[in-house]
């Protein structure tokens, strides 16, 4: 078997041959999507979604993904459960395994949360966002969208724009794309790059022009409302002007290349409406329908891992 | 307390003042050292009945250690005095320096008898520290001559460090015309606040929330500006930085009446021995890159460091059980203090007796004790270790209540063997 994880917790782990194990499948279920949208490769199983950060988008991809296959998913909405009542983390997770789930799909605010979480339970873990850390279901449906529109996903030149510094979507994305031997490229205000990411193995740069110039793929990352007034920026308008992606910065980029955003999109902030909307170079739409496929994928991978070992009961 | 002549010889005795390591033998009497002999002296009858033979193993004074956190008040289930006090004589401290940070913080004359009167459950020798600010919070100082009064011994808000410079300032004006010793934690309060890591590679990688190595420095030089401005005598609790050292190097050059410390945590290891979010590895500071504990052993080599402290932090499981961010920062370490600094000694060749004016004799100067040396009259305040011992940690053997050291599992070189205060085998290994 080319895919040897047992959990899905960041796309640091994986092996690109995994990667591009888990996109093929993904691929097929795309299709799948297209026509009878229905599977049954998580038939029996018990998916359970723990939010313990707000998530409809994420939270919705996955309950469509877990019930195209057949599983029984449960959606916890953390916040408001006994995690207020001062339980913690390993104690949630406990009670939980105690349940006997197969897999469990769990968004933390902390960074290596999710890892914690994955060490105390004996079902597949999958990280739907662990802080500032990964979102690895993220980069790697944006890859499948690459792939889909390019062709290939190597030797292309990508460009990742905006808040780096608080973006797992940016790690995971920055990861993968490296792995996949791509030349990337990162573009934002000083204060918005974390320290050392010049170490990664990409280019740095606070320019749009100069980050956008023959790019294949140009990738805006959402500005988080509260980071926008005076802290890290002097302000929405002064960040739209310089960073934000309208025609005339796309102008830089290859004349086919392509416009991405994980959503939801601040119109205005971080993107021209105009270009957001545009059919011909816009796949932002594609990213979400892409999202569902990629998430049966690492689904159906994880249960058949975990179907082929011995699982010790730990209640 | 055994106040009979005896005789502690056979030892390669490691005299940290003048700088040797000698074979001999020691005589100690009524608590103190009465003298010190040479290889082929023999012993004078009157100590023949009281003779241990160290069998060629290192006889040196015992540990002086600044910035000890015994939970008392407030949290006698993580570290009482006893408890600490058997961690002490097991780690070969013969004195513990203890922190003010407690819950309520000692910052009164009331709770620092309170505390005073506990300490004298430990089997080693406690003086205590106490605040420089009124509940640590940085607006008003404490009674710092009531406190000096009643046996304080250094001043010190330990990590909340106080942000108003004009409180600073006027605080430490007054500490400076009581002659009273101010230990400050160098650290740009505002810059690394919420910080869990060091910025850098390894940080973003982790996605932690990290602080520039550069906010130690600005710590340190506000402090030092202070201390010119002032006159106060300073000590640094924690330099860990390359970029902060040369400011220690002016101060001192400069005459002021500046020392600065280590842990033992940031002299043996660095920000990627965290790796898979170990929570054990969370300190204040944050571990540093290899740079900076490579810059920071050269300054113990040189002396512009002048002490390695343990920075003796219990934490319970649960405050250590959680994600990185949101875990509790600190590690107990007055058991592993002497064998981690034997890595000092067998992976960075820094000599025994220099090692030994780090852990002992600096810090017993900077409080003006009598402590550190090795020559008749000084207290036999000592411990007897084998440098070479090799073993595993194994952190449920520890004497503290908390069992959070990060070098749980490791290999160690260099064993406490027995552990003496004034005269008096206080810790021996069966």
């Amino acid at each position: 078997m080319t895919f040897r994880q047992n959990h899905l917790l960041g796309i640091e782990p994986l092996h690109p041959a995994e990667i591009t194990a888990l996109l093929d499948l993904a691929d097929q279920y795309a299709a799948l999507n297209r026509g009878s949208k229905r599977g049954d490769a998580l038939a029996g199983l018990t998916q359970i979604n723990m939010f313990f950060e707000n998530s409809t988008r994420t939270q919705a991809s996955f309950e469509i993904a877990g019930k195209r296959l057949g599983a029984d998913v449960m959606n916890m909405a953390m916040q408001s459960s006994s995690v207020k009542k001062g339980e913690t983390l390993i104690d949630t997770a406990l009670t939980l395994n105690a349940m006997h789930p197969d897999l469990l799909v769990v968004r933390h605010p902390h960074s290596g949360a999710v890892d914690l979480l994955a060490q105390k339970v004996n079902c597949a873990v999958l990280n739907a966002g662990d802080g500032r850390h990964e979102h690895p279901t993220q980069a790697l449906l944006d890859a499948l969208t690459i792939r889909r529109a390019k062709g290939r996903l190597h030797r292309l030149t990508i460009a990742i724009c905006g808040d780096i510094a608080h973006s797992r979507v940016a790690r995971s994305n920055l990861i993968l794309l490296g792995k996949m031997e791509n030349r990337v490229r990162l573009v934002g205000p000083p204060t918005l790059l974390p320290s050392g990411i010049d170490q990664f193995g990409c280019e740095v740069t606070h320019d749009m022009a100069e980050g956008l110039k023959d790019a294949d793929v140009v990738m805006m990352l959402r500005l988080q409302k509260e980071r926008m007034d005076g802290g890290f920026i002097p302000s929405e308008r002064e960040y739209y002007h310089r960073y934000g992606l309208d025609a005339d910065k796309l102008r830089h980029a290859k004349p086919d290349a392509i416009v991405m955003h994980p959503g939801p999109m601040n119109r205005g902030v971080e993107i021209d409406g105009q270009i957001a909307d545009d059919i011909t170079r816009s796949v932002i739409t594609e990213q979400v329908e892409m999202g569902v496929a990629v998430r049966m994928a690492a689904m159906d991978l994880l249960a058949r891992n975990l179907r082929a070992r011995p699982r010790p009961v730990t209640a | 307390m055994t106040t009979h002549p005896t005789a502690l010889s056979n030892a390669r005795l490691i005299d940290p003042e003048a700088g040797t390591d000698t074979p001999g033998t020691l005589l100690i009497e009524g608590g103190r050292i009465k003298e010190v002999l040479t290889q082929d002296t023999e012993t004078p009858p009157e100590f023949r009945a009281r003779n241990l033979d160290c069998r060629g193993r290192c006889l040196a004074p015992g540990i002086v250690d600044i910035g000890v956190k015994v939970c008392e008040p407030g949290a006698r289930h993580l570290e009482s005095y006893r408890s600490a006090g058997r961690a002490a004589a097991a780690g070969g401290v013969t004195t513990m320096v203890t922190r003010p940070d407690t819950d309520p913080a000692i910052d009164s004359p009331e709770t620092l008898e309170f505390a005073l009167r506990r300490a004298g459950e430990a089997r080693v020798n406690v003086l205590l520290m106490a605040a420089l600010t009124k509940g640590r919070a940085g607006r008003e100082m404490a009674e710092i001559g009531f406190l000096a009064d009643a046996g304080a011994v250094a001043f010190t808000d330990c990590d909340a460090v106080v942000q108003d410079t004009k409180v600073l300032a006027r605080a430490l004006a007054y500490a400076a015309g009581l002659g009273a010793l101010v230990i400050g934690h160098p650290q740009e309060p505002v810059l690394s606040d919420g910080a869990a890591a060091t910025s850098g590679k390894f940080a973003t990688l982790r996605a932690l929330p990290a602080v520039s190595p550069m906010a130690e420095r600005m710590g340190l030089e506000r402090d030092l500006a202070l201390v010119e401005m002032t006159g106060v005598r300073y000590h640094a609790d924690q330099v860990t930085t390359a970029a902060a050292l040369p400011a220690l190097t002016r101060a001192k050059a400069a005459g002021l009446d500046v020392t600065a410390g280590v842990s033992i945590h940031h002299a043996t290891l660095n920000a990627l021995d965290v790796a898979d979010y170990r929570t054990f590895f969370k300190v204040k500071p944050p571990l540093r890159d290899e740079d900076d504990r490579q810059a920071v052993i050269e300054a113990l080599r040189d002396g512009t460091i002048d002490m390695i402290h343990s920075m003796h932090t219990p934490q319970d499981e649960e405050s250590k059980r959680l994600p990185f961010e949101a875990a509790a920062s600190g590690a107990v370490a007055l058991e592993t203090l002497l064998p981690a600094a034997m890595r000092l000694h067998h992976s960075e060749g820094i000599e025994l007796p220099h090692l030994w004016r780090a852990l002992s004799l600096n810090p017993a100067r900077r409080l003006g004790l009598e402590a550190g040396r090795l020559e008749p009259g000084a207290p036999a305040d000592l411990v007897l270790f084998d440098p070479d011992a090799p073993f595993v940690l194994d952190r449920a053997e520890l004497q503290s209540k908390c069992k959070n050291t990060p070098f749980d599992g490791q290999r160690m070189q260099g064993r406490v063997l027995q552990t003496w205060v004034a005269g008096a085998l206080v810790h021996e290994r069966d």
